[in-house]
């Protein structure tokens, strides 16, 4: 533990391993001068699993079920980018028709992380009413991703060269339906949002990164966005049948004509893609042409095909949370892969923090940092150390801080 | 920063091969079509040498301010590979192209400049190389550790396929004391 070490205003805070508004353990030091942040101190790998090394041991139908179990939220978007490496360096052709399933996945994967973050950050300001009305909405997205793949979280759709199930006429009428519960509910929600006074005195102004620190610290997905840096894969690259599709980059100057980059860009950043979401959804179904999911049905023969590669294929899908990418490498020797690469956004993100807490107080760490939609994990104390008396604030204190300012800031 | 000027993939090939000759091998590029329209995104893939990697990298900060989305590394037996994976052209619809930029450096002396001063971002993947290849970074700002914990023995880079790698970690448990 740090003691106090610069001037005599100034004391540390530690922040986790295991906290705030983080689903998963990082460790952030604060340098305090009375109720503001003067500096942060980062440290991560507190859950750092060696998955890429796993990935020795196993062959590429293998390592796609391993990529799935990387992140609990993002269980579509790793498999996919790790399919897109190995595509490339194999040079395996996709069938149209699962290009289209493939990004009827991504989207619904994005629509229920969007609208779970949207709770998340309601419960960080003390909004817990908006939490559970997300939540709700986010069940029905959850049913529809059961409806289409069979499972709940750790989907097990992707494929090499394909996709392992099809969307049938039959299904089309409930997912339209659920589109439709999700149209009339965007509406609500973005009242909540966007016309609350809570929530605008909560963030507006707060956690600002601008767009130059955006571009400089390489930070992607609605985080690098929200503070107008044009940059979404989707849109940037041709992928899966995105290259088809109608649709365009989303800054929050769509809807307010102007470019903060604080936390309430990042809320109503989100907030449009879910829309957008919804939008391409419906695209892939009218667009979808016929004919088969996967090149290769058999395992058996794809295996041997792939054991005979040698090369190397970079993979990048836009995740909820920004571009995922993933590097893979064949020897010709093995069939397991030689080198796997992954990067996840929160990997970017984690730099940015930086200058978006500087000078923020402290009742303003959960917010912030939660704006990013970090996909790491979640602490449940922070020990503040002042003058040799150490005395720890739990989550719930911390939590409660937070909730404080939201009603001071009322008043 | 100032400077946005886009270029075609064989133009930002011809442009490092104008500046740099025969330092830079093996460039290609690689369009792959996707979708029902074809439409396709370009990737290059060039070895730079040792001795000029940072001037490169300078030289593409020259022509556009590129995204570093991350370094990945091979250990190649001899010699460890380092690749730097930028995407540049981002902002347009389907102009993206990516840019891999791979180095490799001989294991009796795996030692790189940082690109930190460049490109502050590169930090956190930087120091990941640092510790999982034993790669010396040269001119770092903060060479601390940033995965792995502080009980793993130094001199242990887990992606090295040599005596350094962690082989030794996992055959026996009980002797690392975990």
């Amino acid at each position: 533990m740090k003691q106090e070490t610069t001037t005599k205003t100034s004391y540390h805070i530690p922040v986790g391993p295991i906290h705030p508004a983080l689903k998963e353990p990082v460790y952030f030091e604060f340098e305090i001068s009375g109720e503001r942040i003067v500096d942060v101190n980062v440290k991560l790998g507190h859950v750092h699993r060696g998955v890429e090394w796993a990935s020795r041991k196993r062959n590429p139908i293998q390592v796609l079920y391993l990529a799935e179990r990387i992140c609990g939220i993002c269980s579509f978007c790793h498999p996919a980018a790790f399919t897109l490496a190995v595509e490339t360096a194999a040079d395996i052709q996709v069938p149209e028709r699962a290009e289209y399933l493939r990004v009827i996945q991504g989207e619904l994967e994005r629509i229920t992380s969007h609208i779970l973050w949207a709770g998340v950050a309601a419960h960080e300001i003390g909004f817990d009413t908006v939490l559970y009305f997300t939540w709700q909405i986010r069940e029905k997205a959850l049913d529809l991703t059961e409806y289409l793949t069979g499972n709940r979280v750790t989907k097990g759709i992707m494929t090499i060269g394909g996709i392992r199930r099809d969307i049938t006429p039959d299904m089309l009428p409930r997912i339209k339906k659920d589109l439709n519960f999700f149209k009339d509910n965007f509406e609500k929600l973005r009242h909540i949002f966007l016309d609350d006074k809570t929530i605008k005195m909560r963030s507006q102004g707060a956690g600002i990164l601008t767009k130059k620190d955006a571009l400089k610290l390489c930070a992607v997905g609605p985080t690098t966005r929200a503070s107008g840096v044009k940059k979404d894969v989707r849109v940037d690259t041709s992928y899966f049948a995105y290259g088809d599709l109608d649709i365009d980059y989303i800054t929050p100057d769509v809807l307010t004509g102007e470019v903060n980059g604080d936390v309430y860009d990042r809320i109503i950043q989100r907030l449009l893609e879910v829309k957008q979401s919804i939008g391409l959804i419906e695209q892939c179904i009218d667009q979808m042409p016929a004919g088969d999911i996967v090149s290769e049905p058999k395992i058996p023969k794809l295996m041997n095909q792939l054991k005979k590669v040698n090369g190397e294929g970079v993979g990048r899908h836009e995740a909820p949370r920004g571009e995922v990418i993933h590097y893979v490498k064949f020897d010709g020797h093995s069939e397991n892969p030689y080198t796997w690469k992954v990067r996840a956004p929160t990997y970017n993100n984690i730099l940015p923090w930086i200058p978006m807490l500087k000078g923020e107080q402290i009742a303003d760490i959960p917010i912030v940092a939660a704006s990013t939609d970090p996909c790491m994990s979640c602490t449940n104390r922070v020990a503040i150390v002042n003058d040799n008396k150490r005395y720890e604030l739990t989550k719930e204190q911390l939590h409660s801080l937070s909730v404080e300012k939201t009603r001071r800031v009322l008043k | 920063m100032t400077k946005e000027k886009k270029l075609t993939p064989e133009g930002f090939v011809k442009s490092f091969k104008d500046t740099f000759k025969t330092k830079i091998k093996d460039a290609k590029i690689i369009k792959r079509p996707a979708g029902a329209k074809k439409n396709s995104t370009a990737n290059i893939w060039m070895k730079v040498d040792n001795s000029i990697f940072k001037e490169a990298i300078k030289h593409l900060c020259d022509i556009q301010f590129p995204h570093l989305a991350v370094t990945s590394g091979n250990d190649l037996g001899k010699t460890i590979e380092l690749i730097y994976h930028f995407t540049v052209n981002f902002g347009t619809r389907m102009e993206e192209i990516n840019l891999n930029i791979s180095v490799e450096l001989p294991k009796s002396k795996p030692e790189i400049d940082t690109i930190c001063d460049l490109i502050p971002g590169a930090l956190i993947t930087e120091r990941e190389k640092m510790e999982m290849l034993g790669v010396k970074i040269k001119g770092i700002p903060d060479d601390k550790r940033c995965f792995l914990p502080e009980d793993i023995p130094q001199g242990v880079y887990p992606w090295r396929r040599d005596e350094t790698g962690p082989e030794k970690l996992y055959r026996n448990l009980h002797e690392v004391k975990k």
